[in-house]
């Protein structure tokens, strides 16, 4: 075989179906006392530091991390299945997401000692919010156009230049960023991009909110003027940054997170449709339920090579593909299939406002953390075409 | 599952690379090319490889049969392995010891039924029925008075009216007229129609997704060869991103079969957590066979849609086999059927508990 996919049928070890009840409950908790709506449509922008705190002090953020930086030592698989209980019940998790899936492993790579004792503990205990600066205006999918400019400086560098389509800049303590130390060279047109560790909420940053068609204000456009960053804040290697970006994208891109994130609609279907669904709703929803099952043993096999220390980066590039795309369309779907569900069905005001919800967040889901184009390209390569 | 640990395994790719080679079968008009292939299974003890060595067969795990469908799949296998496998099986639910020679099962859909009447005669019309024409025997699943029963027919007894699928093998309607088994058992508690096309849907499901892996590796192969506006067309970024999905199709046909046939080698009973893997495996492989399958015969051009191109043997077959033991429509009602009956708050944990 050129391709040699590999997907096998990993299962969730005994000991997650515990955890999964303690987070159930956990969530059922959290509904009951508030904190919450699970089916208010607009959730993203519920922000929940003590939600937060909470989730941390039962031990479900860094859980795969060392005990020496406040993390658990627990498997992938178990962090798979907090995961998606949580984006199920439509938890606010934003806070602390991005720094449990991404920031953390790379400052548990690339930081050096006293960052990692100073920052992993306080990320564990759900207390920072962390923001990645990846796109500029004119530097999107093309990471490698940065021009946002790191300029050597006594003690550190002085950060010049503009980040945009940041989300959570406007809550986060601190992003992990990629900033130009020098020009690409004629060889190697990614070369001379570095990551730094930026503290936010200081002198030389601007986070100005910017609109979305959902009607939130999630994302920024993130201003650095002289900003000021020392030199134990540099990770990995200098001009190196791209050798460091590609391996962790298997764990960005094949998470739950990646087709749940319209995953409610569903459920609200089934609910309108009741118990006598005609055959066009019932054959809706057996293949919906299909594919979504479909993708999550991917997801899990992933996860499982994840655990096995593997780099599955083909495959977690299939699994954010293919579930981008299915929860792009499954509001679409949802609306078609409930289309002649009885107007005076219980939850019809509900699957309606989530529906308009849904759609409107669409359109992102197949850009934000790699556009279907940019992964059909890594895909690619993996089959030897490029 | 590491492969290279499966002798059973290793053992079937080597016949089917050796005897069943897509290039020769398509050259050979003659059709001369079975009978050497079905005799190297047969002295391999792979068509009975489902079947306990005190009922006469090889007694290999289901699992390891699973593995040699998946492998028959990436081969197009046009012999009756995959029926015979899946007869020997159901005999041996009933404890029904298998004949030696090629076997296939009725039904082989959903909406078909068997009659066994009170004096043991079988009546009734099986259509769609794979290789009945070639099969020396018929493994039948029966409707009677005292409940689900399970049947060897010897073939000689029955009329077959021949017919072909998509991919040109025999898809036959085989008719019951008050037949006389050579034995029929009851069925074991809980086994009726339903398990059997399950089995039949997991089965299918492989050999789509196996079929798949192959339009995918010789999509990618001719890719790389053919040169069109002075480069390679995989050059194409547009040719790229089709294969790239591509790939993604024939991934999600190869976990979800071999997760359901996974779920059912380690299941104890088929209950809904089962029903959930193998009627998902054979919506989803129908599905990419459709998808994938496109995306192979765009690749190719016009030489993919000759005769004399490998190609039809994947992309056909994966097509014809959609239909058999229940098409994808005709699972995804009952799978969807049974989603709303369970309620909207129970599909998230039937999701979760795979």
């Amino acid at each position: 075989m050129t391709a040699a996919l590999r997907f096998d049928p990993i299962r969730l070890p005994g000991e997650c179906e515990q955890l999964r009840k303690e987070v159930r409950a956990f969530l059922a908790e959290e509904i009951a006392g508030g904190t919450f709506n699970p089916f208010k449509p607009n959730r993203e922008d519920i922000d929940v530091p003590a939600f937060c705190r909470r989730v941390g002090e039962r031990g479900w953020i860094g859980m795969t991390w060392p005990k020496k930086y406040g993390g658990h030592e627990r498997s992938f698989l178990e962090r798979y299945v907090v995961t998606e209980e949580m984006r199920v019940a439509n938890a606010p998790t934003r806070r602390f997401f991005v720094a449990d899936r991404q920031s953390g492993p790379i400052l548990l790579k690339y930081a050096p000692e006293h960052v990692k004792m100073d920052i992993l503990p306080r990320i564990c205990r759900g207390e920072l919010c962390f923001s990645i600066g990846m796109s500029e205006p004119n530097s999107g999918s093309d990471l490698f156009a940065a021009k946002t400019r790191a300029t050597k400086t006594d003690g550190g560098y002085l950060i010049n230049g503009t980040k945009i389509w940041t989300s959570s800049a406007h809550i986060a303590d601190y992003m992990i960023a990629i900033f130009r130390t020098s020009q690409p060279t004629k060889e190697n047109r990614r070369h001379g991009l570095t990551q730094f560790l930026v503290k936010m909420k200081q002198p030389g940053i601007n986070v100005n909110p910017i609109g979305q068609i959902t009607g939130q204000f999630e994302f920024n456009e993130v201003v650095f003027t002289d900003h000021f960053i020392p030199d134990d804040h540099v990770l990995g290697e200098i001009d190196g940054a791209w050798k460091q970006a590609t391996s962790e994208l298997a764990y960005e891109r094949s998470g739950p997170e990646r087709f749940l994130e319209t995953y409610y609609v569903l459920t609200e279907l089934v609910r309108a449709v009741g118990d006598k669904p005609d055959t066009r709703s019932a054959e809706g929803i057996g293949r919906l339920v299909a594919q979504l099952h479909t993708m999550r043993r991917m997801s899990v096999s992933v996860a499982g090579m994840l655990q096995a220390g593997k780099e599955p980066v083909v495959e977690a590039s299939i699994v954010k593909d293919i579930g981008t795309v299915w929860e792009q369309q499954l509001p679409h779907r949802v609306r078609e299939l409930a289309a002649f569900v009885e107007e005076d069905a219980g939850n019809r005001e509900t699957l309606e406002a989530q529906l308009a919800f849904a759609i409107k967040t669409a359109p992102k889901l197949t850009i934000q953390g790699g556009t279907t184009e940019v992964l059909r390209g890594i895909i690619a390569r993996g089959l030897g075409l490029r | 599952m590491a492969e290279s640990e499966n002798i059973v395994l290793e053992t079937a790719e080597k016949i089917f690379a050796d005897l069943a080679d897509a290039q020769e079968i398509n050259h050979d008009k003659t059709g001369a090319w079975t009978a050497p292939l079905w005799q190297a299974l047969t002295d391999a003890g792979l068509p009975l490889a489902w079947v306990s060595e005190e009922l006469g067969g090889a007694g290999a795990s289901l699992a390891d049969g699973f593995a040699v469908l998946g492998a028959a799949g990436r081969f197009a296998l046009a012999v009756p392995l995959a029926e015979t496998m899946l007869a020997g099986w159901l005999l041996a639910q009933a404890n029904i010891a298998s004949p030696g020679g090629e076997m296939t099962v009725a039904p082989a859909g959903p909406k078909d039924r068997i009659t066994q009447n009170p004096d043991g005669m079988l009546s009734g019309r099986a259509r769609g029925v794979p290789f009945a024409k070639a099969a020396k025997h018929v493994a039948v699943l029966a409707h009677g008075v005292g409940g689900i029963s399970i049947a060897l027919v010897d073939a000689a007894e029955l009329r077959i009216e021949s017919g072909l699928n998509l991919g040109g093998d025999h898809s036959d309607t085989v008719i019951f007229d008050n037949v006389a088994p050579k034995i029929s058992k009851p069925a074991p508690a809980g086994f009726d129609q339903t398990t059997l096309m399950l089995m039949g849907g997991v089965v299918r499901s492989l050999q789509i997704a196996g079929a798949l892996e192959s339009m995918l590796d010789i999509s990618v192969k001719y890719s790389n060869e053919r040169v069109a506006f002075e480069k390679k067309i995989s050059k194409f970024q547009a040719v790229q991103h089709n294969l790239a999905k591509l790939a993604g199709e024939s991934a999600a046909a190869l976990a979800a079969a071999t997760s359901a046939a996974d779920a059912i080698a380690s299941a104890s009973a088929f209950d809904d957590a089962v029903f959930l893997e193998a009627v998902s495996a054979k919506i989803r492989c129908a599905e990419a066979a459709e998808k994938g399958g496109a995306i192979a015969h765009q690749v190719h051009g016009a030489i993919g849609f000759t005769i004399e191109h490998i190609l039809h043997r994947y992309s056909l077959r994966a097509l014809a086999w959609r239909d058999d033991f229940g098409s994808e429509s005709f699972w995804a009602v009952e799978l969807g059927n049974r989603i709303v009956a369970r309620g909207a708050d129970e599909l998230w944990p039937l999701v979760a508990s795979r």
